[in-house]
């Protein structure tokens, strides 16, 4: 047994007040899950605690919450750890995570503790002592009370946005449908989400632009676009490559892998279902991939991206260096342009030059080799695994040291994912 | 008031099934599930569903192998059904998208299970149930004009006609607290086993015996309420399931000796025979001082092949990693039976029909009785589907048949004064709902377990009708409306003390040891006095008895040896 201080991000809707921060002593074993504490603060202190959970075993995917500012469910995080990493942020930033929260909105309101209720009020930092450990609800959604959120306005309706259901054309056969063994294991991954939200709630693509589809979202889409027994492929391609908020809105940012509690890793379902439109050869009306095929051309040719080329090798591939623009090309360059001064403004381009071609620095010593090194490495290695067919990484080798691998649940490799 | 032809309740396997069964037949459907469909506990399910869909099989031995696993307690008019429907049932639920695993042809493939004589169990990974629920619920998605969904609405009674019929019930909208008499022609009960009356269980927090207390309480008969599986492999503390698949693959059970102990108790069988075999030898291995300290045995793995375990066990290696801290591909795991599922529950026929007329169960929830003493491993989720689908139907039939009479108002405002009274106890009059929750489970899980006696079971019985008593008084602190979680958790413990007592009175009754029922004062089948099913009927003074008879079609009972 060990004591631990949860501390807790509440809000009664009933109450009248904005949300506010409670503490918690509770006392359990450091296997047991920050799950397991909250329901102890609930029956023992607080019965009015709002948090969804049934299985406490990461399969029903009740739970998603945030811990120490991190998304996941609230089952699988063992208490232990969770104190762990609240002292880890305590001691490398002098803060803990309640004091980085992101505002919380409320159903049918506007965005709590900034428009409609007092900003929460920040508990002094605890000096001494373990640092408490902080549970809020997710992100990128509504909440309901406490932990609870309204899942249905920003997660059930996304999913329903991508037909999720199989279309078979005809009759189905007499018996099963024939289908390649590897197909059934690859789209097993994405079959393996429970739908807890964690993905979406670490969004960021989603925190910038809400109508994002999101991760569950289009890692259930390439549960069907991988399905060979579905027949209308390139029709839900085409749907997701041409809606704005759809397969190209992802930024490669890796959230959603590193919070998915059971190893679908949505962005790599993305960048397949990228692959997979790049194949159908979809050109969708954002050259969303052009652009990434120019993005991939440009570093492999330059060591680092050269800003000057990107616009013109999405639009008018294969002209590197040569500018001769295509008409189209050229209005959505002068399309782009308050994009690139804003982003000259913000310090995000470092200066005008850079959009010049032609003035690209190089890379320094052998740098440009080792880069072109890796995309040999990784088209030499191009072959598609994920978690069901492959393991974890080094799971099927067993030599000791590549043991570290195995401490990341989400790593499968995926050459797409660069 | 909110109407429909047929109102399922409970939305797991058996019920979405039944709900989608219902639609097919033009009836209109109105699914209620107090937690969101996907999250049901059909979820746990991991290892596989059975079918003699192999052309070498039969569903003549997929029958036998079911009677023989239920000690002969399973009636075989209804395990015939299951047995001879369930091929056409894995086909549909294949078209409809589950991603089921493939042999090497591209055709459906097997896995090896418990107390089967050939390798009959279609599988997805480990989530097979997680597969085949998701795969319903995008069809329930697709057919949402015809089902309607109430997602988180929570079900306090049943309501009845003048005529003795069901014609709805009034339930509680979690998120808001408003209370709605909703009116059918038919009602179904889906709401899963009552595995949290026991504590632990791999049973979700969810399974609280709903269903079966509600039909209780409007005068169902419940029928084999002694039966309670407890599956050989958990893990000691949270209870957490280790699929019957580890065994299925080939791993091995070895006692603190490192002796492969099932060599004793079922030589044949080995690890693979049933599943109140299996728990019986641990507990015996644990009992004798041959277990850990820690009160297991150990699971052994490392003898399956990675590559295979990452394949086909995937959620075992993260339980292992995430709840024990064992890599399983690497290390034995420390398990011990532990309370896994309800076989009795409310009595069916083949239909789901209930002997109250409107009011259906399927699933874990009814008893039809396929289960009998003990149910085979991945012979449940083939009885969610089976039964769901016909109680889906007949329900229809009978929407179409009737016309169908207006629930009373009277039954809500029972309802409404029922809660009304559980919010006007003051904080510290009586006990806490958690208090008297954890003693239910924690006497249960002592007393009516792997083995039973008579001094024990009366224990557990006078623990539970006290506990009945000061849960009259027991008091909550949540007195809102919006997501009052605390009031449902007060109505639930009523539905699992009734649950409780039912199967305590079963299991004094029952003097004889046969399938999950085992007295240590009675450790002899009796298929003389006792090849009888013990149906109970509440009453004011608690649960009458009485006997009927198991429907013996072509095999009589014989030893039962593994």
């Amino acid at each position: 047994m060990a004591e631990y201080t949860i501390k807790v991000r509440r809000f009664q809707p009933e109450s009248g007040e904005g949300p506010y921060w409670e503490e918690f002593g509770v006392d359990l074993e450091p296997s047991l899950s920050v799950l397991d504490a909250l329901l102890q603060a609930k029956d023992r202190d607080d019965g009015s605690l709002a948090v969804r959970c049934s299985c406490r075993a990461a399969i029903c995917g009740s739970c998603g919450m945030k811990i120490n500012g991190q998304s996941t469910l609230g089952c699988k995080t063992q208490i232990g750890e969770a104190q762990e990493q609240a002292d880890k942020m305590l001691s490398a930033t002098g803060a803990t995570a309640d004091v980085a929260e992101s505002p919380i909105r409320g159903v049918g309101e506007g965005i709590m503790g900034t428009e409609s209720g007092p900003d929460i009020e920040t508990a002094p930092l605890e000096v001494d002592g373990a640092a408490p450990i902080v549970i809020e609800p997710m992100g990128n959604m509504p909440v309901v009370k406490d932990l609870v959120t309204d899942m249905e306005s920003t997660h059930w309706k996304k999913i329903r946005r991508v037909t999720p259901w199989l279309l078979p054309h005809g009759a189905p056969p007499e018996r099963e449908y024939v289908v390649e063994p590897e197909s059934m294991i690859d789209i097993t991954q994405s079959m393996a989400c429970i739908q807890c939200g964690a993905c979406v709630s670490s969004c960021l693509s989603m925190e910038a632009d809400p109508e994002f589809i999101g991760p569950a979202a289009l890692a259930k889409a390439y549960r069907f676009v991988g399905d060979p027994r579905d027949a209308e492929t390139v029709e839900r391609l085409t749907d997701l490559a041409h809606d704005p908020h759809g397969i190209y809105d992802c930024t490669h940012c890796f959230s959603c892998v590193d919070a998915c509690p059971k190893g679908v890793a949505p962005m790599d379902q993305i960048m397949r279902l990228r692959r997979k439109a790049g194949e159908e050869g979809i050109h969708d009306p954002n050259s969303g991939h052009d652009h990434e095929i120019a993005f991939v051309k440009i570093i492999e040719k330059k060591g680092t991206l050269d800003e000057s080329l990107l616009l013109q090798e999405s639009f008018a591939p294969g002209v590197i260096g040569k500018l001769k623009p295509t008409k189209r090309a050229i209005r959505e360059m002068l399309g782009s342009l308050p994009t690139a001064f804003r982003g000259i403004k913000t310090g995000k381009m470092r200066s005008l030059p850079k959009l010049i071609p032609g003035v690209h620095h190089k890379l320094p010593g052998g740098a440009q080799d080792e880069v072109k090194a890796i995309y040999e490495h990784a088209e030499a290695h191009n072959e598609e695994f994920n978690l069901y067919i492959k393991g974890e990484e080094g799971d099927l080798v067993d030599e000791p040291d590549v043991e570290k691998g195995a401490e990341r649940s989400t790593s499968p490799e995926n050459p797409e994912a660069k | 008031m909110p109407t429909h032809d047929v109102l399922v309740i409970g939305a797991g396997l058996a019920g979405q099934r039944a709900a989608l069964a219902a639609a097919e037949e033009g009836v209109s459907v109105g699914i209620i599930s107090k937690v969101h469909p996907v999250r049901s506990h059909s979820n746990a399910a991991q290892g596989g569903i059975n079918a003699a869909l192999n052309p070498d099989d039969t569903w003549e031995s997929h029958a036998f192998d079911t009677v023989k696993g239920s000690d002969y307690l399973g009636d075989q008019d209804a395990i015939e059904v299951m047995a001879r429907e369930a091929p056409e049932e894995i086909l549909e639920m294949e078209h409809l998208g589950v991603t089921f695993h493939r042999n090497e042809e591209g055709r459906l493939g097997t896995r090896a299970f418990g107390g089967a004589s050939a390798a009959r169990t279609y599988y997805v990974a480990d989530i097979t149930g997680q597969a085949i629920m998701h795969v319903l619920y995008e069809q329930l998605m697709k057919y949402s004009e015809q089902v309607a969904r109430y997602e988180e609405w929570f079900c306090t009674s049943l309501a009845m006609d003048e005529a003795g019929e069901c014609c709805g019930v009034v339930t509680r909208n979690i998120a808001d607290g408003s209370m709605e008499l909703f009116q059918a022609k038919a009602v179904i009960l889906a709401c899963g086993g009552n595995g949290q009356v026991w504590k632990p269980t791999t049973n979700a927090l969810i399974c609280t015996g709903d269903g079966i207390a509600m039909a209780y309480r409007v005068g169902a008969k419940l029928m084999d309420m002694e039966m309670i599986q407890y599956h050989p492999t958990t893990l000691a503390g949270k209870g957490f399931l280790i699929t019957e698949g580890a065994r299925g693959e080939g791993a091995h059970l070895l006692n603190k000796n490192g002796e492969r102990f099932m060599e004793k108790y079922a030589p044949n069988k080995m690890e693979l025979a049933s599943r109140d075999v299996v728990s019986r030898a641990e507990q015996t291995e644990i009992n004798e001082g041959r277990g850990f300290p820690d009160g297991t045995v150990a699971l052994d793995i490392t003898v399956v092949p990675k590559k295979r375990v990452h394949e086909a066990l995937r959620e075992i290696v993260l339980v292992g990693r995430d709840f024990a801290g064992v890599d399983i591909t690497r290390e034995p795991i420390h398990i011990k039976p532990g309370n896994h599922y309800t076989m009795g529950g409310v009595k069916t026929d083949v239909e789901g029909r209930t002997d109250i007329p409107g009011l259906y169960a399927a699933g874990e929830t009814a008893c039809v009785s396929v289960h009998g003493g003990n149910r085979l491993g991945a012979n449940s989720l083939l009885d969610t589907l089976i039964f769901g689908r016909h109680s889906g139907v007949d329900a229809a039939k009978r929407a179409k048949r009737i016309e169908g009479s207006k629930p009373s108002k009277k039954v809500l405002e029972e309802e409404e004064a029922m809660i009304a009274d559980i919010n006007s106890r003051e904080k510290g009059s009586g006990r806490r709902v958690s208090e008297i929750k954890l003693e239910l489970g924690q006497t249960m899980d002592k007393y009516v377990a792997v083995f039973r006696d008579e001094a024990g079971i009366q224990q557990a019985l006078e623990t539970v009708r006290r506990l009945k008593e000061e849960a009259q008084s027991a008091y909550i602190d949540d007195h809102g409306a919006v997501f009052n979680q605390d009031l449902v958790a007060a109505i639930e413990l009523g539905y699992m003390i009734d649950n409780a007592e039912c199967t305590c009175i079963a299991a004094l009754e029952r003097k004889e040891s046969r399938g999950a029922q085992y007295r240590t004062d009675f450790p002899e089948r009796n298929d003389e006095e006792w090849l009888k099913h013990i149906d109970l009927e509440r009453t004011d003074d608690g649960p009458e008895l009485s006997y009927s008879e198991v429907t013996i079609t072509q095999w009589q009972p014989e030893a039962r040896t593994y």
